[in-house]
């Protein structure tokens, strides 16, 4: 069902983890759908990616996007990393089944949205930018107990 | 490769020698057309009617009761869409339950598209449907209520015999899809005021595109396949020996072992979930405790989703099943999950394991293993963790 790549990135993920203070944080995704992305973001005075990790919660092709997705941005800058869309990380990775399509758009969502909140903190545009639509902080914060 | 653990014994079976043996010689050999006359090929009609009879001396019905179609789908369908075609005169409404098998809730969509109301009961927290509830949902037009005999995905058993009085008494026709419950627990059709039933060779060790379709004497139904005059006409076509016989002698070694399996099945079963529930940390288990399939276990792990855990799974060898949503092919994770009221994100968690009669507990335990090590490692890539031990230490402070 998935390709070498695929797999090789959800048996091996690159850039798990977090990044305490961070110069920009996406989450997009939610769990009704079945699929979080988070994306951490190190980005020094140059504006050039120093660092990038991720978290997600979702499938394999989710995890693969994700890990794909941190190895594309990284070392780039922010500009660079605009052009990091979603078709790039499925090419990337040799494709994906057309039901899991939408993981790579999570992908370059998450990104954006990193970018976004990097560039709310510092007070920038940057260009081409769009706030991100599906960002779960708003609303989906509260904890559901069973 | 390690040695496969086949621990989906619920989406199919392996087909057992024995069956494959009984039914070699129905390809090659006898492959008359049951309705030639000359006596070579019409000895297979005595043959189909024996299988019948094996299959009628478990359900406690008669042997001409007994309809082959090619397997659970199928029948469900004829049930509901024959049925509701030759009761719609009395009335269109149809009772079912949120937890059935999409050959069922499918089949009930497509009648509603044709003029059929359907109620659609809420299960309890443990999968089960209330008898109560269906009795209150009887209205002078109900013509029928089919309610499943056991659940696929997390194994509840339903009340079948108090749902079946209570149709019984109104004078409403009930069907149960038993196609996980037949040959693993007991199902009796008199016993449980069932007039259809449907049921599936491939899931008790027999062959896939076989299975049967009980219909009590008297019941009025619609043929399903038009054609020639094989299964009285109601089910045309030239019958399926092979099919026909290994689904019989399926159904023999299934019926004769029930108990014994069962009983191992079951403490095999209990304590695969002890040891989940007390090694596997925000783990749950779903469905009822007791009123449960002996093979079904099904646990949803929190933070982490279902198609993940499958393909680490599948990495060591262990083959199980899940009712994210990314292995259905929609957005929307297993209806029976959110019928029993698990959140979605819980319910994209969610891992079925169902045990076969030659599963073993060091099987068992590899699979533990497995688990201890591949949910912690999933987990700690998921940013629904994250925020879930930020919040513990939040409230720490």
């Amino acid at each position: 069902m998935y390709t070498e790549k695929v797999m090789d990135h959800f048996q091996h993920p690159r850039n798990v983890g977090e990044i305490d203070n961070a110069s920009g944080v996406g989450t997009v995704g939610n769990a009704k759908c079945g699929d979080i992305m988070r994306i951490y973001l190190d980005i020094d005075e140059n504006q050039i990616i120093r660092d990038v990790k991720f978290k997600t919660f979702g499938c394999g092709a989710a995890v693969a996007t994700s890990s794909m997705a941190t190895e594309l941005v990284k070392g780039k800058n922010i500009q660079e990393a605009m052009q990091v869309t979603n078709r790039a990380v499925m090419e990337a990775l040799d494709g994906l089944p057309p039901v899991k399509v939408h993981c790579s758009l999570l992908a370059e969502e998450a990104i954006h949205a990193a970018l976004w909140d990097y560039a709310e903190k510092n007070h920038i545009k940057i260009e081409g930018l769009e706030k991100p639509k599906s960002d779960i902080h708003e609303d989906e914060e509260e904890e559901e107990e069973y | 490769m390690e040695k496969l653990i086949y621990l989906d014994n619920a989406a199919t079976t392996k087909t057992s020698p024995e069956v494959v043996e009984a039914m070699l010689p129905y390809f090659t050999e006898h492959y008359g057309n049951p309705s030639s006359v000359y006596g070579f090929a019409a000895a297979n009609k005595e043959v189909i009617t024996k299988q019948r009879e094996i299959i009628a001396d478990v359900l406690g019905a008669k042997s001409n009761e007994v309809y082959f179609t090619a397997g659970g789908t199928e029948s469900d369908n004829w049930a509901l869409c024959a049925a509701a075609e030759a009761y719609a005169s009395k009335g269109r409404h149809i009772i079912t339950s949120k937890i059935e098998h999409h050959a069922i809730l499918h089949t009930c969509e497509y009648l509603e598209k044709r003029g059929y109301e359907v109620t659609y009961l809420d299960v309890d927290e443990n999968g089960i449907v209330p008898p109560k509830a269906v009795e209150d949902a009887i209205r002078e037009d109900t013509i029928l209520i089919s309610i499943m005999f056991a659940n696929n995905e997390i194994g509840s058993i339903q009340p079948i015999a108090e749902i079946g009085k209570i149709a019984h008494e109104h004078g409403i026709l009930f069907h149960t899809d038993a196609v996980q419950a037949f040959t693993q627990i007991p199902v009796n059709v008199d016993e449980c005021h069932i007039d259809m039933l449907s049921a599936s060779g491939h899931k008790l060790n027999g062959p896939k595109g076989i299975g049967f379709l009980y219909i009590r004497k008297g019941v009025r139904i619609r043929s399903f396949i038009h054609g020639g005059a094989q299964e009285r006409k109601r089910r045309a076509g030239t019958e399926n020996v092979p099919g026909i016989v290994g689904l019989g002698k399926a159904v023999t070694l299934a019926a004769s072992s029930m108990k014994e399996r069962g009983e191992k099945e079951t403490e095999l079963r209990d304590y695969l979930i002890g040891r989940i529930e007390k090694e596997i940390p925000y783990s749950r288990l779903n469905g009822d405790r007791v009123k449960r399939l002996p093979n079904n276990v099904n646990f949803s792990f929190r933070f982490i989703e279902g198609e993940s855990l499958l393909i680490m799974l599948d990495m060591k060898g262990i083959c199980a099943s899940s009712g994210s949503a990314c292995t259905s092919g929609s957005l929307d994770p297993s209806h029976v999950l959110l019928a029993i009221g698990l959140p979605h994100e819980i319910a994209h968690g969610s891992l079925r394991l169902t045990l076969g009669a030659d599963t073993t507990k060091e099987e068992v335990d590899y699979v533990v293993d497995c688990l201890k090590e591949i949910v912690p490692q999933l987990r700690s890539m998921s940013p629904l963790y994250e925020d879930f031990v930020r919040r513990q230490e939040k409230n720490k402070d």
